[in-house]
Order: structure tokens, then sequence, then C-alpha cells
């Protein structure tokens, strides 16, 4: 039997990772990739939860951040793809039209 | 008790949203019959006011319907939100009709989506539970970052949209991870039961329960664009088309509003010390940025953006003060936003004409030599804006500053105060631009039947509401008590 404890600091971790890879990476991509990190931390931490208090509604949050991340992809890909058609780069210090 | 039984009590309080979910659905098809956006825009209009005649009928009248397990509830405090998502609609869908054909970007899914995410702001000014304020919160927020890059054929739209875009989620992630921990803390994501649990067992103290505090501030705070969460927000109000900055610069913003004063007066009622030290630097910040910046900016949009961010630390020293006056005075500046912001924005789009932008400072030079109406209006907003007597933006202004020195803050009150006599430049700016120098070409203004009516509206509330405050007050305070 695996400790709650550990299980959080799993989710803390990976969580860790995707915050660090969203401000450190450039590649826009890859920034959404880390996005998805993050909230599949927070699914790990819920389904733990869940578990160790023996309360379905912790597994039932899961299925809609999952349901609501697929949404947010599909149209994160589509402004991807749209920004594309009109300036072929992925690399978000190059996306600067606008500055203060 | 069987949750199944879902039976026409159930139905009645959640009528507005679903009402203004199938005119969204019903706007789609449509879009495929109809070739006339006018008929579209109108279709909306009409469910709109629909579903602001339901709330009406309703508010003020009975104490607080919960229903769908204590998940979704009807109140005043929501109602009154819900007031300013419908206006906030109608107004955007008004000025939009003409300026969307002008930047070849009329497509029917446009109003559709104004609806869906005004939908997704009613879920969350209603929402009783994490999960459900979740939904809405991505409801409105997907909705609103198509919209920012709705016209595909611009790359600044683009841009805008990726930015919005990749901050939004990150934001999000926070929020879900701090609703994550307070799950693992109370056993519960309903927001009522969460606060009973804690005060219950006394976690007031606890480290995880302010870790989760700081994590919905960060989240809140991106989504109401308070510094120094807030760098999204200029390139975002820049590069979207005029009307939706127009709509998120009031819309989302209220609906953050909306869910930063449920979720931090209801479940987060027992750490009110705590959370109110983390507002009050964020609410500064915001102030200082927001005015501050704004005196640098050339692009009017861009300075609405910074001007923006400045209204949303004033508003939250009515969440600060942290009393129910405090709140129904945040509500007060939040109603008085949309109208004045919305004006502002209604004389910016009329400006735009094809092959011309009309979003420079320079462009608005000696604009009342040609166009003295026009000119005039955006006066009362520029007034409004900078809280300056008899206005209602100075109504809005003043019982906010009321009431944190109330609640003994009254060093933070003087520097709001300061903060909004330094605001006066940048928007007197433009008045002076207007009145006081002469024009260097012609300027013609777009007008059209909707975007007039939309301008009128907006300058009769904030002129009666500045000089008659009290009916307003009133409305306000029934929000608070029913």
């Amino acid at each position: 039997m695996v400790p709650l404890s550990w299980y959080i600091v799993l989710s803390a971790v990976v969580f860790s990772i995707g915050v660090v890879g969203f401000l450190i990476r450039r590649n826009i991509i890859i920034m959404l990739i880390s996005i998805e990190i993050m909230l599949n931390a927070v699914n790990i931490s819920l389904a733990a939860f869940s578990h160790y208090l023996q309360d379905i509604r912790g597994q039932i949050f899961v299925f809609f951040v999952i349901a609501v991340a697929a949404a947010e992809v599909a149209i994160g890909l589509a402004l991807i793809i749209a920004l594309f058609r009109n300036k072929p780069t992925l690399n978000v210090d190059e996306i600067n039209i606008m500055k203060w | 008790m069987s949750f199944l039984n879902l039976n026409f009590m159930y139905i009645k309080p959640i009528a507005p949203e679903l009402i203004i979910t199938c005119i969204a659905l019903i706007l789609m098809l449509l879009d495929l019959i109809v070739r006339r956006k006018e008929v579209i825009a109108l279709v909306g209009i009409i469910g709109t006011t629909l579903a602001l005649y339901l709330t009406f009928k309703v508010y003020g009248l009975a104490g607080p319907q919960t229903v769908f397990n204590g998940m979704f509830v009807l109140d005043g405090y929501s109602s009154f939100f819900k007031f300013i998502f419908y206006i906030n609609a109608i107004l955007t869908i008004c000025i939009s009709l003409k300026y969307m054909e002008i930047e070849k970007a009329a497509y029917g899914e446009y109003y559709a989506l104004l609806l869906f995410a005004t939908a997704g702001m009613m879920i969350i000014a209603s929402a009783l539970d994490l999960i459900v304020l979740y939904l809405g919160i991505e409801l409105m927020s997907l909705s609103t970052y198509i919209l920012v890059g709705i016209i595909r054929h611009d790359t600044k739209s683009n841009e805008a949209a990726i930015k919005y875009f990749l901050l939004g989620g990150f934001s999000s992630a926070f929020l879900l991870y701090g609703a994550s921990l307070i799950y693992g803390l109370t056993g519960t994501t309903n927001i009522g039961a969460i606060a009973a649990f804690i005060s219950e067992k006394g976690f007031a103290g606890n480290q995880m329960l302010l870790l989760s505090m700081a994590l919905f501030t960060v989240a809140f705070g991106f989504k109401i664009a308070a510094a120094p969460f807030h760098m999204w927000a200029p390139d975002a109000y820049e590069g979207a088309p005029t009307s939706i900055t127009a709509f998120m610069s009031v819309g989302p913003k209220a609906a953050g509003f909306a869910a930063l004063g449920r979720v931090f007066m209801v479940a987060f009622s027992s750490i009110k010390v705590e959370w109110s030290t983390v507002l009050i630097p964020l609410a500064v910040l915001s102030m200082c940025i927001g005015n501050i910046v704004a005196i640098s900016q050339t692009n009017i949009k861009r300075m609405l953006a910074y001007s923006s961010i400045a209204h949303a630390g004033y508003a939250l020293l009515g969440v600060i003060a942290g009393t129910n006056s405090g709140l129904s005075s945040m509500m007060n500046y939040m109603f008085i936003y949309a109208f004045m912001n919305i004006g502002a924005f209604a004389v910016v789009i009329m400006l735009r004409r094809e092959g011309f932008k009309g979003e420079d400072l320079s462009d608005y030079e000696g604009l009342a030599k040609n166009h003295p109406l026009a000119a005039a209006l955006m006066l009362v907003f520029m007034f409004s804006l900078t809280g300056i007597p008899p206005t209602a933006g100075f109504i809005a202004k003043f019982y906010v500053f009321m009431e944190v020195i109330k609640t003994g803050h009254v060093l933070l009150a003087v520097i709001a105060v300061l903060f909004s006599v330094a605001s006066a430049f940048f928007y007197l700016r433009v008045v002076m631009y207007m009145y006081m120098k002469e024009p260097r070409g012609e300027v013609i203004l777009t007008t059209s039947a909707p975007i007039c009516i939309a301008l009128a509206v907006t300058a009769l509330i904030v002129i009666v509401f500045g000089i008659f405050p009290s009916s307003l007050l009133d409305f306000v305070s029934l929000a608070i008590s029913g």
C-alpha cells in the first residue's frame, strides 16, 4: 500500500515540472503540453484524495478535467494552426508584433 | 431522496442559462440557413432579453434557491452579476454588427460564441460547487479564446488569441490545483460545506488551506487581469477585434469578481485576514501598473487595456473590505464599469472604417470640430472612467473608497485616490486631443442604428446614475439581501 503522501509529493513534483516547462520553454506546442502536464498532476492528486477519503467526488472531478482538457487542446491547436498560416513559426519569442 | 428525479422545480432556477444555451445552439443552426447576419444578431438579442426578463422577475423576491444537490444557486448575488452579463452581451452584439463586416470576419458563429461565453459567466456567478465553477470558467474562457482570434486573416488577432489561450490555460491549472488541495483537506467540493468544515475543525491556520487560497488568488488574478497577473491583458485587448475587447474587458472580469467574491467570502471566510493581506498588494500593484503604464501608450485600445487593469484594482478594494456592503460596492462598480467601458469602445469602433484603423491616439485630434456629438460622448465616458462627478464613474469609485475607509484601510483609500488622480492624465489627454487640437485629416465615422442605440443607452445610464445614484444603490442592496 502506497501512502497518500507519496501521491501528493508526486503530484506536486509533476505540477512543478509543468510550471517550469511552461515558463522556460519557448515552443508553443511544448508550452501546451506543459499545461496538460499540470492538469494531469491535478488529476493524480484528485484521484489519490478520492481513494484516501473513500469519496467518489474527486474521481468525478477528474473526468470533468480530462474532458475539458481535451476541448482546450482542440481549441489551442486550432489557434496555433490559424497563426501558423499567417506566420510560419512556433517560437513564442518571434510572435511579438505587439509590445509595450 | 432521488437525484435523478428531474422535475420542473429543478429546471426553473436554471431557466435563464438554458435559454441562453438554446439560443446559442439555434444561432449556430440559423447561420446555415440565413445569410443576413442582422437576423442572427436580432435573435441573439431577443433571447438575451428574454433571459434578462426571467432573471428580473425573480430578482430580490425569494431567498436563495439551491438546486442540483447544492451545486447551483439562484440568489440576488448571482442574479445581479447576470444582469451585467446580459447587458454586456446585448451591447456587444449591437456594436459588433457593422464592425465585423468591416473587419471581413462576419461569421454567424461569432454571435453563438458570445452567448456561450455569457452562459459560462452565468454558471460561474451561480456556482456553489468547485466542479461547476471550473466548468463555467472553462466554458467562458474557451469561447473567449476563439472570439479573440476570430479575425483569422489578421496575424495580430491570432497572436492575441495564442497569448490569451496559453496564459488562460496556465491559470486554470492553478485553479484546479487549489481546488484539489481544498478537496483533500475538507473532503468536499461544495463551497458552503468547505466553509462549514473549516470553521468546525478549526483549520483556519492550516498551511494547505493557505496554499490553496494563494493558488485561487493566482487563478482569479489572471481572470480579472490584476497585476502581477496582467501580462496577457494588453496584448489580448489590443489584438482582439474591438467589439470583443469591449466584451472581455467587462464580462470575464465581472465573472472573475463573482467567483472571487463567492469563494473568498464564503469558502475562505475563516481566513479573511490572510486573504485580505494577499489581495491588498495585488490591488495596489494593479492601480500602480495600470495607471502609470497607460500614460505611455499611443494605441487607444492598449491604453484602455491598462485602464481596465487599474479598474480591477479599484474594484478589488470592495472585496478587500470583506463586508457585505463592501461586496455590494464592488458589484456596483462592475455594473457602472460595464456601461462606461463599452461606451468608450463603441466610440473607438465608430472610427474604424475600410482601410483606416482609427486606433491611434492621434486619430482623435480635432474630432470635436467634425463630429461634435461623438466627441461629446467620448468626453462623458472618459470623465466617467476618471471618476469625475456628475458621471456614474464617480459614484462607483466613491462607494468603493468609502467601504475601505469604513473597514479601517485609510492608507489604501489614499493610495487609490492618488492613482485615480494620476489616471486623469491619460483619460483627459484623449479629451484634450479631441477639443484642443486641429484636425489633421477628414475622419469619417461609421455609424449604424444599433451602435447609435448602444451609445445612447450607455451615455444615458452613465449620466443618469451619476446624478441620481440612489435607485442604482437600492437595486444593488436587493442583491445582497435577497
